[in-house]
């Protein structure tokens, strides 16, 4: 099949000589099984070296390939041109600050993925020798959907309450936060609660469900978030019956 | 970060809206096919019908719950669809919306104590 051309338009910045962003076309003959990072690819191979945008595996697991594309937060190495007009509009991630071109600031993403302490705080620490912390395959599957997270943050970019108030905890991070709390091996749900269970946290989320759309690994964090919010509500209650308890 | 207050409105949002969505279908099968479609007798809405069942404690009490539930919920529902359109004014938009499920609620109650 003789390659399609399709006119990419592609948001430059370039912040040492740019005022502001400013689109710039590129025509790139596509074959018919390539998805947007390979003409993104093309385009630094064969038409503009300055291009920047970030990637990495290619196959929509090491989460840094996202972007937007005709408006949509998506992850560039899954979005197939064959399913795309012949124009497409490609912009970094909304809701993050552009560093340069299609790569964006992630430093806040990062921040408040590290807020809700993502490791297992076990009861013990066990040495090596003591093995490993066992669990069985129910126990596993209560939170498993919410390991699939590749930290694309898609979801952030999709999230209107995360446009309106930067401080919004966000998706992923809460979902994460949420994955830990149902692991039976971790004891570090009240740790975590003084973020999750905040205004900023979970309760700042009104459930538009954006975030479980955009998701490319059906993590549902939209979910997660209304999980924490029940379980979150339980605790308010039993707070105010019995003060001080331990949770 | 301090704990959050949302819980207590949350609370009653999630019930009431758990709770009417079970409720509606049953009150359009019964107010809209049922007696329309003559699948129910005709006098099942019949003002004298409707008063002794409205008057009997147990409908009291279950009318109370369905109408304190419904309005909070709804009120909640408004106060994030006005943040959805855009409109910042929460502490404006909580207090009118609150405000006026809590005067329904009260005036639910008074109603249902002495019909
Ligand atoms: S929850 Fe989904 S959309 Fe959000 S960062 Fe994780 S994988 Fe990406
Ligand atoms: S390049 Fe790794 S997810 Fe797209």
């Amino acid at each position: 099949m003789t390659p399609r051309r399709i006119e990419f338009e592609i948001l430059r910045y370039d912040p040492d000589k740019m005022q502001k962003p400013e689109f710039q076309t590129y025509l790139v003959p596509c074959e018919e099984d390539w998805v947007v990072l390979d003409a993104l690819n093309y385009i630094k191979d064969e038409l503009d070296r300055t291009l920047s945008y970030r990637w990495s595996c290619h196959m929509a697991v090491c989460g840094s390939c996202s972007m937007m594309i005709n408006g949509e937060p998506t992850l560039s190495c899954k979005s197939f041109v064959r399913d795309l007009p012949n124009q497409v509009c490609i912009e970094p991630l909304n809701n993050f600050p552009i560093e340069r071109d299609l790569v964006v600031v992630l430093d806040d993403f990062l921040g408040k993925l590290n807020s809700v302490k993502p490791y297992l705080i076990p009861r013990e620490k066990k040495s090596l020798e003591e093995g490993v912390y066992l669990q069985s395959p129910a126990q596993l599957k209560k939170f498993k959907q919410f390991t699939l997270c590749i930290n694309c943050t898609l979801c952030y970019a999709a999230c209107p309450q995360y446009a309106h108030d930067e401080n919004f905890v966000g998706p992923a991070a809460l979902a994460l936060a949420h994955r830990y709390n149902l692991d039976s091996r971790d004891v570090g749900r009240t740790a975590r609660q003084d973020v999750v269970a905040s205004n900023l946290g979970i309760w700042e989320c009104s459930f538009v469900g954006a975030c479980s759309e955009v998701c490319p690994h059906g993590v549902d964090p939209a979910g997660a978030i209304q999980q924490a919010k029940i379980a979150s509500t339980g605790d308010y209650f039993m707070d105010l019956i019995l003060p001080g308890r331990k949770s | 970060m301090k704990r959050s207050h949302k819980p207590i409105i949350w609370s009653l949002f999630a019930a009431g809206g758990t709770f009417t969505a079970f409720m509606i279908p049953v009150m359009i099968l019964i107010t809209g096919l049922g007696v329309p479609l003559g699948l129910l007798p005709a006098q099942t809405l019949d003002y004298e019908s409707v008063l002794a069942f409205v008057q009997h404690p147990l409908t009291r009490i279950a009318l109370f719950g369905t109408i304190f539930l419904t309005v909070w919920h709804a009120a909640h529902r408004l106060r994030i669809t006005a943040h959805d359109f855009g409109i910042r004014a929460d502490r404006v938009v909580a207090t009118i919306f609150y405000g006026l499920a809590a005067i329904t609620t009260l005036v639910a109650l008074v109603v249902l104590a002495l019909i």
